[in-house]
């Protein structure tokens, strides 16, 4: 049982690894798809949305499979299973997060950019001082849902053979012919996510100082 | 000395042609009221002048700089970047709804721009808009946001913010729509404190009896024109003008 528990650890720091990567890279990444489909050029704006249809219209999985098994046929040779992880999942979940923050920047009242404006404040100093600020309080609850199938969508990895919780859970099922490794790695899922909802419960507290 | 100039001014959204030829010229230290009714225009003149929109043709002088202008082969040129930026600070705009940042305090809302655009040191800039929290009756409301604030006193905090860059002119479109009757007079007090003081201001308003009681000069528009230009005794009582009747006769 002990053993068994190590290997879970072990498995749960995988799909960390894998929830913090994700979101270090496609947190930023949303943002320029996001000002890319706003893009006042046709190319660009229908070419990010393009990709945006693409991202959310075809399954998690098989971009998965498509980004770790294409460079080998196209180049003969493949990225590392991890890294080919980290790829699709930033870049999958960057055009959610992209949707996200251009709803969130378009329910800004055309007043503030107005009054920005006016007052002389420069491009720059008006996005990051007067409309980010609003955009983040205004999308927590929308990233909440989404940072939480991110935490689920982690067990997606085993697919191209990635050791994380869920697989090591199955592995450990299929060795001792009982399902409780998998009840287990279940409980594992609920903790981490009720992290994750406490935390946002408390950024959204956090943000409650103004309306 | 005319502190803005505005010459042969045209601007349309698409189809729609919404200032047709306007030219008048705002003096130091004048009050100037524009009245007339919705979709008249007025508001697009203020917009033109801040700079929130761009106009067609004509020629826009703020401070002895000039902002755009139409040469005698009808090319319309706006002045370059620097210029530009430099020339909108010395007209503020106080806005219908106020338009405040939620997520700063009272005071933030007042010195942001003081800090960002004219490097006011920060307590500095914190002493200009204590002073003038204290002139709109606020002294109490530095650390408070906008959202616990009546309409009245966002209002007067966003006088407070165009101020405390020290503006040539103030310019307010319908500073009192947004509001409900009592608190309209607070606002005008506030106005009417600062034409004492001989703060050049162009007012876009609907209040006929506060034009009449503040301004220096009267303008009336009508579909994209200036109808009728004079003092408030000219215009109000005197008008020779049947739109302008026309259009006094409900107020």
């Amino acid at each position: 049982m002990g053993k068994l528990l190590m290997l879970m650890l072990e498995g749960t720091f995988t799909s960390l690894r894998i929830f913090f990567l994700t979101l270090l890279f496609s947190l930023p990444l949303g943002l320029v798809v996001a000002k890319g489909r706003m893009s006042r050029h046709r190319i660009i704006s229908s070419l990010v949305n393009g990709y945006i249809m693409i991202m959310r219209g075809t399954p998690l999985i098989l971009q998965l499979i498509f980004v770790y098994f294409a460079p080998y046929y196209i180049f003969g040779s493949s990225t590392d299973r991890f890294t080919a992880v980290i790829i699709a999942y930033a870049i999958n979940y960057a055009a959610y997060f992209a949707e996200i923050y251009r709803g969130g920047i378009q329910s800004i009242p055309q007043g503030q950019l107005e009054a920005a404006s006016v007052l002389g404040f420069t491009k720059v100093h008006t996005f990051t001082h007067v409309i980010m600020p609003q955009v983040v309080k205004r999308i927590m609850p929308a990233m909440g849902n989404e940072v939480i199938t991110l935490v689920k969508d982690t067990a997606l990895a085993q697919t191209i053979g990635v050791a994380e919780l869920f697989r090591v859970a199955q592995n450990a099922a299929a060795r001792e012919f009982s399902t409780m490794p998998i009840f287990i790695a279940g409980i594992f899922y609920f903790v981490m996510n009720a992290i994750v909802s406490k935390s946002f419960d408390l950024i959204e507290r956090k943000l409650d100082y103004y309306r | 000395m005319a502190v803005i100039t505005v010459d042969h001014v045209r601007k349309s959204f698409s189809s729609l042609e919404v200032l047709k030829d306007i030219s008048f010229a705002l003096e130091t230290g004048e009050v100037l009221s524009i009245i007339g009714p919705s979709g008249s225009g007025k508001s697009t003149l203020l917009r033109c002048i801040t700079n929130l929109e761009q106009v067609d043709s004509g020629t826009i002088s703020i401070g002895g700089d000039t902002l755009v202008h139409t040469d005698d082969q009808g090319i319309t040129q706006y002045a370059d970047k620097h210029t530009v930026a430099r020339i909108r600070l010395r007209v503020g705009l106080v806005f219908q709804n106020f338009n405040l940042f939620p997520h700063f305090s009272v005071m933030r809302n007042i010195t942001e721009a003081q800090m960002h655009v004219l490097k006011t040191p920060k307590d500095e800039a914190q002493d200009i808009a204590s002073d003038l929290l204290r002139k709109m009756g606020l002294p109490e409301k530095a650390d408070a946001y906008p959202f616990q604030l009546s309409g009245g006193q966002q209002q007067r905090v966003s006088i407070a913010r165009a101020l405390a860059l020290k503006p040539q002119v103030l310019c307010f479109d319908e500073p009192t729509s947004a509001l409900d009757p009592e608190l309209t007079g607070e606002i005008l007090a506030v106005i009417k404190k600062l034409a004492t003081e001989h703060m050049t201001m162009m007012v876009v308003t609907h209040e006929m009896a506060f034009a009449r009681d503040i301004s220096n000069r009267v303008i009336f528009m009508d579909d994209g024109l200036i109808v009728e230009e004079g003092t408030p005794e000219a215009v109000f009582s005197n008008t020779k003008n049947e739109r302008t009747k026309r259009f006094l006769s409900r107020f």
